[in-house]
């Protein structure tokens, strides 16, 4: 793997987008601050209407910001328009040009750009190969699958080497196992040209799978900012524990706090280690948050907590058990399967639940 | 079993009998017209073998000929102009953020389909003849200038609806590709444009050859196109050489509206 210096291609500061006015009037972008460094693999990841397609169009130059600046390697480009930014998009609907042959759609950035006939055509071939579509280079672009016309407009959007590539939910017309190939693959394509990737989905499980960083986004704002562990492990909102993975959230009152570690008393009266989102430091009552597959069953003596087994769910790779804890909520563990393994636990069962050092989050809301 | 009833217009008491009876109204005044184009006699109503005399006639005839030059001329110069004011008016009307005033707009255009032909006929008249005696010019410019102005709304309709259906997304992707406003259009927008650009010039191209009203007021002495003339020989005597020459148009105006039909359905 390249090293990834730490230089900023992208720094949004303080940015918004507000659309219509008065009564109508609405934040798609609230203030928001983000810096998408040098060559990483960044994703902003949310619902629809999070705003994550807005800071997209900004970026491309597709729409401007309603205030902040946008820099691009230092130079501030939020005023400038599409065709004077050296940054391409790969749009979710592909727009390839009907009109044109694959070779034509790669080669079209070039020629605007007004590179010299045998620098087009060679430049082409190379993109052709980088995304194995040579046989079909002189195809209309009616004529090739989906998979075929996400790969030429990857390749369209790369052939004028573009410092920052913006991918808008590229994936979401694939079918699912099409779409599996394609991650792969982008991600290759991304160390291999070297190039900032941004991009843009609502599909928790791609986000992890392809990024090097992730941002959480949610009513036009950015949440949290890391890498797919991060997020995952150290949610530091309900918001973004609850839309990436499942999670289990109990009331908890804080202990004491030292650094980034707290201790919580739960509901039980026992009192567990939980980790602190960065430069928050809560008093009184919090919520935390455990993924399901850190808690472990045991029994009930002992335990931090105990409850009764509601459920219990087979899915082949692992098992769902659902329980309801002694103060009243609910909590899913889920255990991976073993050959050989019979389960102690069935619906009914009373059963303690064992929280490990390291696997509780405290969540700033 | 009993189908569920559904109403369906065709089992309605009278359905075949209004259908005929339209379609004949409609079509048997042709049907007439072109059988005695074929017509072996003089006349237009006594029937008297079949031939192609009248044909033969109306193509040598010197006055015949010159009217069917002039009339193409002007139909291709007004269809050519007006296409290129529509295309214009249309992009204008379609790539641009909905204001106040838009629909006040295409009412604006679309003038000349709403108002009386007879009114700009009477107008255009005025106008012109006051431009003939200060100028000294009284060539085909004044028919070919008022044949484009009548036509720019049939061009604009298909150009327009074909600029509505394209997809933005092309012309955003062009423009993240390098490509300034100019080149844009040059290279995406016009190049998609072209069915409905074609489209258009062949509707405003019959509109113009089929235009009497218009023609027959703001043209010059020995200025008759192929509609006015065949008027001006029904006043005289009337032969079968009428027929074939309205026959000879029908069959234009029949290839160029099914061409018409074929590019329209040609969606990108």
């Amino acid at each position: 793997m390249p090293e990834k210096p730490d230089r900023n291609a992208i720094e949004v500061r303080n940015v918004s987008k507000i659309f219509g006015s008065g009564d109508a009037r609405f934040a798609a972008l609230d203030r928001v601050s983000v810096n998408i460094r040098e060559n990483e693999f960044f994703t902003l990841l949310g619902p629809s209407g999070c705003g994550k397609t807005t800071l997209l169009r900004l970026i491309a130059g597709f729409d401007f910001p309603s205030e902040g600046e946008i820099f691009l390697y230092g130079d501030d480009i939020a005023p400038l328009p599409p065709f004077r930014r050296p940054v391409n998009t790969v749009f979710q609907s592909y727009a390839l040009f009907p009109h044109m042959t694959v070779a034509q759609n790669i080669g079209f950035g070039l020629e605007m750009l007004g590179k010299p006939k045998a620098e087009v055509e060679a430049r082409v071939t190379q993109m052709l190969k980088l995304v194995r579509m040579e046989q079909l280079a002189g195809r209309r672009t009616s004529q090739i699958s989906g998979g075929q016309q996400q790969r030429v407009a990857l390749a369209r959007a790369l052939a004028p080497q573009p410092k920052v590539l913006l991918l808008d939910e590229p994936l979401s017309a694939l079918d699912y196992k099409l779409r599996k190939d394609m991650q792969i693959e982008l991600k290759t394509l991304q160390h291999e040209t070297g190039i900032t990737f941004i991009f843009v989905t609502h599909d928790q499980e791609e986000a992890l799978t392809m990024s090097d960083r992730i941002a959480v986004m949610s009513a036009g704002k950015i949440l949290q900012v890391g890498s797919p562990r991060d997020i995952y492990d150290r949610p530091a909102e309900r918001f973004v524990a609850d839309f990436i993975g499942e999670s289990n959230f109990l009331p908890a009152a804080i202990v004491s706090t030292a650094g980034n570690l707290a201790t919580v008393r739960l509901a039980s009266g026992a009192e567990i280690p939980a980790s602190l989102p960065d430069g928050f430091a809560p008093k009184g009552d919090v919520s935390i948050v455990v993924r399901p597959e850190h808690a472990q069953l045991a029994k009930p003596e002992g335990a931090a907590l105990a409850g009764t087994v509601e459920t219990v769910v087979y899915l082949g790779t692992d098992t769902h058990f659902h329980l309801k804890l002694d103060s009243g909520e609910p909590f899913i563990v889920r255990r991976q399967n073993a050959r050989g393994h019979t389960d102690r636990f069935v619906a009914g069962n009373r059963v303690g639940l064992l929280i490990p050092a390291d696997s509780a989050q405290v969540l700033k809301d | 079993m009993s189908r569920p009833r559904t109403f369906d217009l065709r089992a309605q008491p009278g359905f075949a009998f209004i259908a005929l009876f339209t379609f004949f109204m409609l079509y048997l005044p042709i049907a007439a017209l072109v059988v005695y184009a074929f017509n072996a006699g003089d006349s237009m109503a006594i029937w008297e073998g079949v031939s192609l005399r009248w044909f033969q006639a109306a193509a040598s005839n010197e006055r015949v000929q010159e009217a069917a030059l002039r009339s193409a001329i002007i139909a291709i110069c007004a269809a050519s102009i007006a296409t290129t004011a529509a295309t214009m008016a249309a992009i204008a009307t379609t790539r641009t953020k909905p204001y106040r005033g838009l629909t006040f707009k295409y009412a604006f255009i679309n003038q000349p389909l709403m108002v009386p032909e007879i009114v700009t006929a009477v107008a255009l008249l005025i106008v012109f003849s006051r431009i003939k005696v200060w100028t000294g010019y009284s060539g085909l410019g004044y028919l070919v200038a008022a044949h484009a102005a009548f036509c720019i709304p049939f061009a604009y309709l298909p150009i327009r609806a074909r600029l509505e259906s394209m997809d933005l997304t092309l012309e955003r992707a062009a423009a993240d590709l390098y490509a300034t406003p100019w080149k844009t259009f040059r290279y995406v927008t016009l190049p998609l444009l072209r069915p409905g650009i074609i489209a258009g010039f062949m509707l405003a191209f019959v509109i113009s050859l089929d235009d009497v009203v218009i023609t027959e007021f703001v043209k010059s002495g020995g200025q008759d196109t192929l509609p006015t003339y065949m008027l001006g020989q029904l006043r005289r005597e009337t032969t079968p050489e009428v027929n074939a020459i309205a026959t000879v148009f029908l069959l234009v105006s029949l290839i160029l509206v099914t061409a018409f039909f074929f590019i329209n359905r040609r969606k990108a």
